[in-house]
């Protein structure tokens, strides 16, 4: 292989790396968005949060002497899951429920407070400088290449590819079987209606923010292991750049946010890697302009149409 | 089964219902008609709690409901098939009809499966077709069979002739009557006065959120005034 595919495929690695990542992120924006039609703007907190839980749960585990890698990984999983929804739940019921069916500016305004508060709980909390994530996982293998360019996939990048694979499995699963799943379909697309088959659509509510905060703890610990530090504005960035993927893939359907995320993985990679790092965000962002200039409802996002 | 006293139901500041009383007896089809802006659909999602009455009580069953919140009024015997169908546009047949036996165990929703099929064979035919893709009649149809899976004792129907072909509300109106042969309770709001008084036992006639006549369904068709402001003449 020429050393120029080569590199190519390095940089396609590492954007479905990153991308799959925003996918995660992105996919608790469009569920909230799909169901109440509101933006979750502490979505990227929610998901600092789960990194820094996981954190804690990293170092409590290595203060306890345990070394066994699975082992931690899986307790600091479980633990960044938990704290996360538990967050999840709380900004539904604390910034969107006392005032939802208001004028839509103010659960937006609410939704920011709530986001200005935990980042700044994080920063009381955890202080505001870099912590150190642990580089868990090491090593990788080659694909190809010789001493000037060497193409590989790090075992992390690995995890990363399998752990969002499960994720999204599952969840496209829980979604199209199981009851549940079937009861957040039908409320995003007629609440009313769905009330009036006797179901307490605070609760289907209250599930979509739960479901969302989950994956986006799973993929603060994925991505606070591969860049190796956080910091409490840590969510802020990746919040955008999930907010602009679902967006992209058409706020409000699922697969949108899986392809969306992906698309913008690979480009800002392809920009790095080609351009320049520095203009990776000029990228993400641009794209987000022009999808919304040529077609606002994203790339699979559809129009309501009703069949009267 | 149903009684409404002296029901009060307000949007906002202004008032929709100016105390109405309306009783439906275990077993019967009772019709209220009346002209658009009435308050059929505001009575009838009063029964639901949504919103719920400012003054006066709802009690179904013999228990008041007034101020119970919708999805516990929903659970506890009654269903509604509500104006402009509202079906479950991206949901399959099957899983619209799922949505309505939400409550229920898997083998009771398999039977209530079976049962809304035999009344809609058209519905089977569908079953997985997504219910956004079908006419306006079989929309009708399955926002019957979902008010049905929950296995009512008694079902509100919102003026569900509108918009549909003669044919179909002919048949429509047929499984209403198959309904009272279930023992089904049947409240009934209909635009077409003709066939929703000629069906029921009793009937109501609403206007601008007072109740103005009331009496069986015969003598409603055969009331000149009815006649003059409902039938055409």
């Amino acid at each position: 292989m020429s050393e120029a595919s080569l590199y190519f495929i390095q940089q396609l690695v590492n954007g479905l790396t990153i991308g799959s990542t925003y996918a995660l992120i992105a996919i608790g924006y469009t569920m909230v968005y799909g169901i109440i039609g509101m933006i979750n703007f502490a979505h990227g907190e929610i998901y600092m949060i789960g990194a820094y839980t996981a954190l804690i749960a990293i170092t409590g585990l290595a203060t306890l002497g345990v070394s066994w890698l699975p082992l931690i990984l899986i307790v600091a999983l479980v633990c960044a899951v938990i704290v996360s929804s538990a967050m999840g739940w709380a900004v539904e019921r604390a910034a969107y429920r006392p005032v939802r069916g208001r004028h839509r500016l103010i659960p937006l305004i609410s939704a920011i407070g709530m986001s200005i508060f935990l980042q700044n709980y994080v920063h009381l909390a955890q202080g505001s400088r870099n912590i150190g994530f642990p580089l868990m996982i090491q090593g990788g293998f080659d694909f190809g290449g010789d001493d000037t360019f060497r193409g590989s996939i790090s075992y992390m990048q690995m995890t990363i590819f399998v752990t969002t694979l499960i994720c999204m499995t599952a969840l496209s699963l829980f979604i199209s079987r199981s009851r549940i799943g079937r009861a957040c379909r039908a409320v995003s697309q007629d609440l009313g209606m769905a009330n009036l088959l006797g179901i307490d659509t605070n609760r289907i509510i209250a599930a979509t923010f739960v479901i969302g905060a989950a994956l986006a703890a799973v993929a603060g610990l994925l991505l606070g292991m591969y860049y190796g530090s956080i910091d409490p504005l840590f969510g802020f960035i990746a919040g955008l750049k999930a907010f602009t993927a679902a967006v992209l893939g058409g706020i409000g359907s699922i697969p949108g946010a899986m392809l969306g995320g992906l698309i913008l993985g690979v480009s800002e990679s392809m920009t790095s890697g080609y351009i320049s790092g520095a203009y990776k965000d000029v990228v993400s962002f641009g794209l987000l302009i022009l999808i919304l200039l040529f077609k606002p409802t994203g790339l699979l996002g559809k129009p309501e149409v009703e069949k009267i | 089964m149903l009684v409404l006293e002296d029901v009060h139901t307000h949007y906002g500041k202004i008032e929709a219902l100016h105390g109405v009383s309306v009783e439906v007896k275990k077993g019967e089809i009772v019709s209220l008609i009346g002209a658009n802006g009435a308050g059929k659909t505001t009575l009838l999602m009063t029964v639901c709690g949504n919103p719920q009455a400012t003054s006066g009580r709802v009690i179904l069953q013999g228990r008041d409901i007034t101020r119970d919140l919708t999805s516990n009024i929903m659970r506890s015997g009654i269903s509604i098939v509500p104006e402009g169908r509202r079906v479950f546009s991206g949901l399959t047949v099957e899983e619209n009809l799922h949505m309505g036996g939400f409550f229920n165990t898997k083998s009771e929703i398999r039977k209530s499966q079976e049962h809304v099929y035999e009344l809609f064979p058209r519905l089977k035919e569908r079953e997985h077709q997504r219910a956004g893709t079908m006419s306006g009649g079989e929309q009708q149809m399955l926002a019957i069979g979902r008010a049905l899976m929950s296995k009512p004792n008694m079902i509100i129907l919102d003026e569900p002739s509108l918009g549909l072909a003669p044919l179909v509300i002919k048949q429509i109106f047929e499984i209403i009557g198959k309904l009272r042969e279930e023992g089904i309770t049947v409240f009934l709001v209909e635009q077409n006065a003709h066939q929703a008084l000629n069906l029921a036992d009793r009937g109501y006639v609403l206007e601008t959120g007072r109740i103005r006549l009331h009496d069986t369904g015969k003598n409603l068709l055969a009331n000149p005034d009815v006649q003059n402001a409902y039938l055409g003449g």
